[in-house]
């Protein structure tokens, strides 16, 4: 498809519309998509229901009842051609979540370890050292996709999946790493666990992240992982974010 | 007078409190979830004095048995699935009165699929993310996160000053939702419509689709003809809209519902129109499918047009609601009234209004 010229405006039926900046996963994509949904909620329109960043798209949800679907159209159309590339808001927020690896929670640590030829701490020190970014959000709530994982921790996928993983697993699967946000099934190695929520409906935000962020593992022992669950559990564990201005 | 509560003897088959869906947290990856049937859960919550997107429950197929405690009204709308109160058959779309003591259960699935029971003061839950319907695979919303059992206890909220007013007022036939299971399902093609050929299209359009046994809230997976892609069935992944028809490699198509994951990596060949997602939610696993294009222009029309419905129903509730229970005005119901008298709650406190046209 490489005739076709971006930004472009997919009709996503009559409650959906949605603007697609690329075809490739990069940031530079993705900050265009995040370009476009700031200057949305910044002046949003009468019937704006929903906003749904992607790796490179962004779907724009109105109420069809209430909108003026043509002028939205036309909106849409000048407002995503002014998006750029620059992070909305120009500073680099990073989310720390701690992990403790291995043993019980990573049961799969032994395997990546020896997929990658490397020993168990350096794939700790790997998976650590690099801050991964979040290109979007989807699959359950409060799921990511991670971008950035240090290419020597690639490890092929389990050929039978689990039926459970809990919540909190610290996973990879092929090139991507990421974090279970509910319990669900996956065949990604599971190399740890947070005693972080990422969900939790009964917290405002019940999800942290957002689209645009960035991740950054944090190595613990159990003793810190059963102090943070127990935070969790009350309602009063407040995650670390940090926020770095950027010079472009 | 106390709100009603429900206590559930049976459950039914699958009860949950849905409402008009959790919007505003698709980004977070938060499915949105509410009635599958969204026209017949706003004309039920007129007709028994609610606000259109409050909570009822949403009764699939073989509906639950409920012991009524405190006063308020009810009606059913949606599916036929013959509700009875106290063994007394009462037909849908119709407000009727219930209190202490009163057994509300549903017999034989008639028509249709998915029945809305609401209540005055509509069903009070938690709201969790600004919504209190039920969304099981992550545990949130309705009761704990899940469908009704048996030994639940179902609280309605505070019903509107006027809700007595509201018993024997009955939607009018002409403003019902009509499911017929024959009438194609109206599509708007896109976003990925250029992903498949032009056979694969002809396909799509032209063939008959069974509702397979993998029906639920989020997704009905129709088998039939297989649907030809231009080159790969996957994409990366971006959002997936309410009734957006995804067709991954195997070329049969998926018509994702109310609790569909917010994203996923297949080409979608186009998007069942607003009006008809209800028309689908009503159909079992078994029944056919067909599609037909309609263009955006159309389909946002047939949006309007049930707005105009639920208009006409809330025109017609007011007039009921205006005429005194003492027979007064009797006399003027199927015209315009001339005079009336209605209860206003301001802050607090119960008004009694009444009003007269005045001919100089």
């Amino acid at each position: 498809m490489s005739d076709t010229t971006y930004p472009r405006i997919l009709t996503a039926g009559d409650g959906c519309v949605v603007v697609e900046f690329g075809d490739t996963i990069d940031m530079a994509v993705n900050g265009r998509v995040a370009s476009l949904a700031a200057a949305i909620r910044k002046t949003p329109f009468v019937g704006l229901r929903d906003l749904v960043p992607t790796y490179r798209s962004l779907a724009v949800y109105f109420d069809p009842e209430t909108t003026n679907v043509e002028k939205t159209y036309a909106r849409l159309e000048a407002l995503s051609r002014d998006a750029g590339e620059g992070q909305a808001g120009g500073a680099k927020r990073t989310i720390v979540v701690p992990t403790l690896y291995g043993g019980e929670f990573g049961p799969d640590m032994g395997d990546v370890a020896e997929h990658t030829k490397l020993s168990e701490d350096e794939v700790i020190r790997r998976h650590t050292e690099r801050d991964c970014y979040c290109y979007m959000l989807g699959f359950t709530p409060g799921y990511s996709y991670l971008g950035g994982m240090d290419p020597a921790l690639e490890v092929p996928r389990l050929k039978n999946p689990r039926e459970i993983i809990p919540a909190g697993s610290v996973a990879i699967g092929g090139k991507q790493t990421g974090i279970y946000s509910i319990a669900s099934p996956g065949g990604w190695r599971l190399i740890g666990r947070t005693p972080m929520r990422m969900f939790d409906p009964g917290r405002d935000p019940a999800i942290i992240l957002e689209a645009g962020m960035w991740v950054r593992f944090r190595p613990i022992g159990q003793a810190e992982f059963d102090e943070i669950e127990a935070e969790g559990a009350k309602g009063a564990y407040r995650p670390e974010i940090l926020e770095e201005e950027v010079t472009a | 007078m106390s709100a009603l509560v429900f206590s559930v003897s049976s459950p039914g088959m699958l009860t949950t409190v849905q409402d008009g869906g959790r919007w505003g947290f698709q980004g977070k990856g938060m499915p949105v979830a509410g009635a599958m049937d969204m026209q017949s859960l706003k004309l039920g919550n007129i007709l028994v004095g609610n606000a259109q997107e409050d909570a009822a429950l949403e009764v699939t197929i073989l509906g639950p048995t409920l012991r009524g405690e405190g006063e308020g009204v009810v009606a059913v709308t949606g599916a036929e699935l013959s509700f009875t109160v106290n063994g007394a058959a009462v037909p849908n779309w119709t407000v009727v009165r219930v209190g202490v003591g009163d057994v509300l259960a549903f017999g034989a699935p008639l028509t249709g699929c998915r029945a809305y029971l609401c209540a005055s003061g509509g069903i009070d839950v938690p709201v969790v993310m600004g919504s209190r319907s039920t969304y099981t695979r992550a545990k949130v919303g309705g009761l704990e996160g899940r469908a009704l059992k048996k030994g639940d206890t179902v609280r309605c909220g505070a019903p509107g000053a006027l809700w007595r007013q509201c018993e024997g007022f009955a939607c009018p036939g002409e403003l019902r939702s009509v499911y017929d299971p024959e009438a194609p399902l109206r599509v708007i093609p896109g976003p990925q419509d250029d992903c498949f050929t032009e056979a694969g299209k002809e396909t799509f359009y032209g063939s008959e689709y069974v509702v397979s046994n993998s029906a639920d809230r989020m997704g009905y997976r129709l088998d039939g003809p297989v649907i030809e892609h231009v080159g790969a069935a996957d994409i990366i992944s971006d959002a997936i809209p309410l009734g957006a028809v995804q067709v991954p490699g195997h070329g049969q198509p998926i018509v994702m519902l109310a609790d569909r994951q917010t994203t996923g990596g297949y080409t979608k060949i186009g998007t069942v129109c607003s009006v008809d997602i209800a028309a689908l939610s009503q159909r079992l696993p078994g029944q056919k499918v067909r599609f037909e294009t309609i263009d955006l222009d159309g389909a946002v029309a047939l949006v309007r047009n049930e707005g105009k419905k639920r208009e006409e129903l809330l025109r017609l509730r007011a007039r009921w609601r205006s005429v005194r229970d003492d027979g007064l005005c009797r006399s003027v119901r199927g015209g315009t009234p001339t005079k009336g008298e209605f209860l206003l709650g301001v802050d607090g406190a119960n008004h009694r209004i009444s009003w007269e046209e005045v001919h100089e």
